[in-house]
């Protein structure tokens, strides 16, 4: 049952081959056998997920299951879940349990899934290689040396570990197709305002996007049909009718318009990562698409554009952690200054607090236009030329990191290099368009390539779509990594 | 050298909304600690804010009193800093397109009327409340307001003494009132003040450089607060002095204002548009459903007060100084339905004005708690029109309405109050009179005028006040000059 996808997982359920206790059970031995290699999990408990999995057996004993009703998910401890601590991979909420279930948890427990655990997550969602969370890297299952990617590089670990099916991530500048590209998994960021951030705690508000990670695309989009859905709590979020994001799964590719930006096949890319997405858009062609070279101009600035943007927003986001009301507070300070400082040096690391100063510079007196406005209008300059090369194509595919999984520790001491992991994922971000990573490949140190899919506004369906083909056409989605294997 | 005084005022209205401006936690003022602060006000991670619209709807109300500009489109942004009583460490406000922007503001001083500019009007959300006492070196934090929606209305420097001031903010009050968005509470902090004074040399075209008296919660303060500032500034600058822009407090215990930070440790406040909230966005018809809905505004009232019923300005400002009396007065001359509305409206006006506003005064109640209501007051207008009461048996019977003892017809047959007009009856006492006092009869008809308000007073008096002054006169009159 454990490489099961979840569409047969859920007929299985149906069919009572297996319980949800024992499914449940399953993949919590997994990660009681496991996890201490990976560290994909911050919180577990069992007793809460299994009392899930009762309630979910007896629903489908009472003929009243949806397709997720008793399959276990993790969720990136984001993700603010009534009960469960929620860390978000910080010293600064290490004992912080939510009194309130946040939009997507509220969504998956009416859709009767179990939560398996929380997923370690880079601190705050701030960083590319999970190297920054307060409870210690992840590593990759397929070489536990090396970074999973990040932030959401716990979620990606545990689906590459197999220790659980499908996990939630988040994207801020690439947060979920990152890592989902350097674990060798599928994963989707969706076009921002679908997804409630209600209870996903706020790294960077104008980008952050809740999406799935799964070892499908056919995955993606069942995991997907629960996470979407309109919420009056959040403002930005979208009311639209419900679509069922598998409906067009297995249509032809026949016509398929894919743009090959040229700004995203430049220096900086690995060779390794150019042959196997150069292979996947041949398959692609084979699969009867055609491909249009197409601009982005203004990509070379999204990195620049995304690190004043984001780090501006955090640095306000984060200011409630005071130690006031909630969360860590420093055990000996003289007064109220004091005890700010205190407990915001203790509590947060160093790439957050990197990104509160970068943040806090630029929002400034005296420095707003030079990089917050000037950073906004390079945003509308990165969406206006999403906007033209989708009068050309349909879908624009890229690699989805110009590396593959590098090695733990190996460039935390420089923060330019880090940030520039993300340089095919932020403009996605900036733009609020949906994208999607799929393993296209391995390189010579057997480790996976990620394949961008980047869509306009509202494709997901025809993105999964893409996706899927293509999936149906080759077994990169399939390779297991060695933890997976165990 | 003489000195001209500058100030604008920085106003916080509460708006009165039932609930918070970007939660649905309530916003009664008095309940226990922390027991009206959802997650939103508490700031857990995660929560995000939804606009009130309601809020919104009262904001437009104002910018349409004040005939400002609504803006179609404005924008929410973050003021960070950070304080115990400020849970997200940001307060939402509007920064560079507010919701209200111009207007003005008419009153009078004196004789004097007066116009003061509006800057812009926009919304934001309350701080909660740190509290210093009762924690034994420590500080609670009730967040009970944090999230309050507050309309802050920031003039254009246009007033030139304490006076002006203080009758600009009663106007304003008033206004915020009379449009039922605020209810005015100054010592629940519902309606509270920042002025900003500087001086400068009579004739300068240049201000001078400022100095903001914060959180003014009464009108006495804010008279005694501006006054003390702008003299301690005049002593400075004749002492040779320059003035530093800063922030001050005014002590109400010494009558003084001390400094609380200058210019530059003023805070950064890092102002960005709020990524969480979407523009605000108001359309025409959104515009025009409010302004159906806008009750008469006091200028409109008192001219027609003034052209309608021949009310003097003065009686007629005097009616619209605040909407319940204004309400009260229109109320009253609906029920009391005269053929004269005119005559109706000064009686009525001067009942309001005088004996009405005089006994409300001395038990120290609002209109809206006055024992006498205007249907009540209206009885009595009544039978004074149908001249039933002389002025003087209507104040009697005033103090019986006061005192509950029933309508005024009720009071009048109890106390047996009615005027006697039956001219058989006076002529009945007018006999009398002329009968026990030969020699002032006498007197009259011998030339003196003197003695003839004499007999008048007799007949009053064996009237027990009763008789009509009117017919006494012309009766006595009758039979003197006639016999």
């Amino acid at each position: 049952m454990i490489d099961t996808s979840l569409k047969q997982l859920s007929a299985d359920l149906a069919a009572k081959k297996f319980s949800s206790v024992e499914l449940t059970g399953a993949y919590l031995d997994r990660i009681e056998a496991n996890d201490a290699a990976i560290n994909a999990f911050i919180t577990v408990d069992p007793d809460v997920s299994l009392a899930q999995a009762r309630a979910a057996d007896e629903r489908i004993a009472r003929g009243e299951a949806q397709p997720l009703t008793g399959i276990p998910v993790a969720h990136k401890d984001i993700w603010c879940a009534k009960g469960w601590r929620t860390t978000c991979g910080s010293r600064m909420l290490e004992n912080f349990r939510s009194p309130y279930d946040a939009h997507v948890i509220q969504r998956f427990n009416e859709a009767g899934a179990v939560n398996l655990g929380k997923t370690n997550m880079d601190e705050f969602a701030m960083g590319s290689s999970n190297e920054t969370s307060f409870f210690g890297p992840v590593r990759n299952p397929w070489d536990t040396a090396c970074v999973p990617g990040g932030s959401s590089g716990g979620s990606a670990a545990a689906v590459a570990a197999a220790l659980a099916p499908a996990a939630t991530g988040t994207d801020t500048g690439g947060s979920i197709r990152q890592p989902a590209a350097l674990c060798g998994v599928s994963g989707l960021k969706p076009t921002y305002g679908l997804v409630s951030r209600y209870g996903m705690i706020a790294f960077a508000s104008s980008l952050d996007q809740g999406g799935p990670l799964a070892k499908s695309a056919e995955d993606l989009a069942l995991v997907l049909d629960t996470m979407v859905g309109f919420d009056a709590r959040d403002s930005t979020s979208l009311e639209r009718s419900a679509e069922e994001y598998a409906r067009m799964l297995e249509e032809p590719l026949q016509g398929l318009r894919i743009g090959l930006p040229k700004e995203y096949f430049g220096e900086g890319m690995s060779a390794d990562v150019r042959k196997s997405v150069d292979e996947a858009i041949d398959e692609y062609r084979k699969l009867g698409a055609t491909t249009v070279d197409v601009e982005l101009p203004a990509s070379e600035l999204s990195v620049p554009a995304y690190y004043v943007i984001a780090p501006a927003e955090a640095s306000s986001n984060l200011s409630r952690y005071d130690g006031v009301r909630y969360g860590y507070r420093a055990e000996n300070y003289d007064d109220l200054l004091d005890m700010y400082c205190k407990t915001r040096a203790q509590g947060f690391g160093a790439e957050v607090k990197r990104r509160i100063l970068i943040g806090t510079y630029v929002l400034s007196h005296g420095y707003y236009d030079a990089y917050y406005l000037q950073a906004q209008r390079i945003r509308r300059l990165v969406a206006r030329d999403f906007a033209q090369a989708f009068e050309h194509c349909d879908v624009i595919m890229s690699p989805t990191s110009p590396s593959t999984a590098f090695r733990i520790g190996d460039r935390t001491a420089d923060p330019v290099q880090m940030y520039l992991s993300d340089i095919y994922t932020i403009a996605a971000n900036l733009a609020g368009l949906p994208g999607i990573s799929i393993p296209c490949g391995l390189d010579g140190a057997g480790l996976p390539v990620g394949l961008q899919i980047i869509g306009n506004y509202f494709s997901e369906a025809r993105m999964l779509n893409v996706a899927n083909v293509y999936q149906k056409q080759t077994d990169w989605h399939l390779r297991k990594s060695p933890v997976a294997s165990n | 050298m003489n000195w001209e005084i500058v100030i604008g005022l920085e106003t916080h209205a509460q708006l009165s909304t039932k609930s918070k401006i970007f939660s649905g936690a309530a916003t009664a003022f008095g309940a226990p600690p922390n027991t009206q602060a959802s997650a939103v006000d508490v700031a857990l991670p995660g929560v995000l804010p939804v606009l009130n619209v309601g809020a919104v709807e009262k904001a437009i109300r104002f910018g349409i009193a004040v005939d400002a500009t609504i803006n179609r489109r404005s924008i929410f942004a973050r003021k960070n800093y950070f304080y115990p009583d400020l849970p997200k460490g940001y307060q939402i406000s509007q920064f560079e397109i507010p919701v209200v922007s111009g207007g003005r503001v008419v009153f009078r001083v004196g004789d004097e009327e007066k116009t003061v500019r509006l800057t812009r009007a926009h919304l934001e959300e309350d701080a909660g409340k740190s509290l210093h006492e009762d924690f034994h070196g420590m500080s609670g934090i009730d967040l009970n307001r944090a999230g309050t929606p507050l309309l802050e209305i920031v003039s254009e420097p246009d007033m030139r003494s304490a006076e002006e001031a203080v009758a600009y903010a009663k106007t304003l009050h008033a206004l915020v009132r009379w449009i039922e968005i605020c209810d005015g509470n100054m010592q629940e902090g519902s309606f509270r003040c920042d002025a900003n004074v500087s001086v400068r040399p009579e004739g300068s075209a240049q201000l001078g450089t400022r100095r903001e008296i914060k959180n003014l919660n009464s009108f006495r303060f804010l008279q005694q607060a501006i006054e003390y500032e702008a003299n301690w500034q005049i002593e400075q600058l004749e002492e040779g002095n320059s003035i530093e822009q800063a922030t001050v407090l005014f002590d109400p215990d010494n009558g003084q204002t001390r400094l609380m930070r200058t210019k530059e440790e003023a805070h950064d406040y890092r102002y960005f548009p709020d990524p969480d909230l979407l523009p605000l966005a108001i359309d025409e018809a959104w515009l025009e459903r409010t302004r159906a809905h806008m009750p008469e505004l006091p200028a409109a009232r008192q001219s027609r007060f003034q052209s309608e019923l021949a009310l003097s300005e003065q009686d007629a400002a005097s009616l619209v100084s605040d909407r319940d009396t204004a309400d009260y007065f229109d109320a009253v001359l609906e029920a009391v339905d005269p053929d004269d509305s005119k005559a109706a409206a000064k009686l009525i006006a001067n009942w309001i004005n005088g004996e009405l506003a005089a006994a409300l005064n001395r038990a120290e109640l609002d209109l809206t708690d006055s024992p006498v209501q205007a249907t009540a007051l209206a009885g009595l207008i009544t039978r004074i029109m149908d001249k039933t009461l002389s002025s003087k048996l209507a104040r009697e019977v005033f103090d019986g309405l006061w005192n509950g003892e029933g309508s005024a017809d009720e009071i009048i047959e109890k106390r047996g109050l009615k005027q006697i007009s039956d001219s058989g009856a006076i002529e009945k006492l007018v006999d009398e009179v002329i009968a026990a006092n030969q020699q002032q009869v006498a007197d009259y008809r011998g030339g003196k005028q003197k003695a003839f308000n004499s007999l008048v007073g007799q007949v009053m008096k064996a009237s027990k006040g009763k008789a009509n002054p009117a017919q006494v006169n012309e009766i006595l009159k009758g039979k003197l000059d006639s016999g």
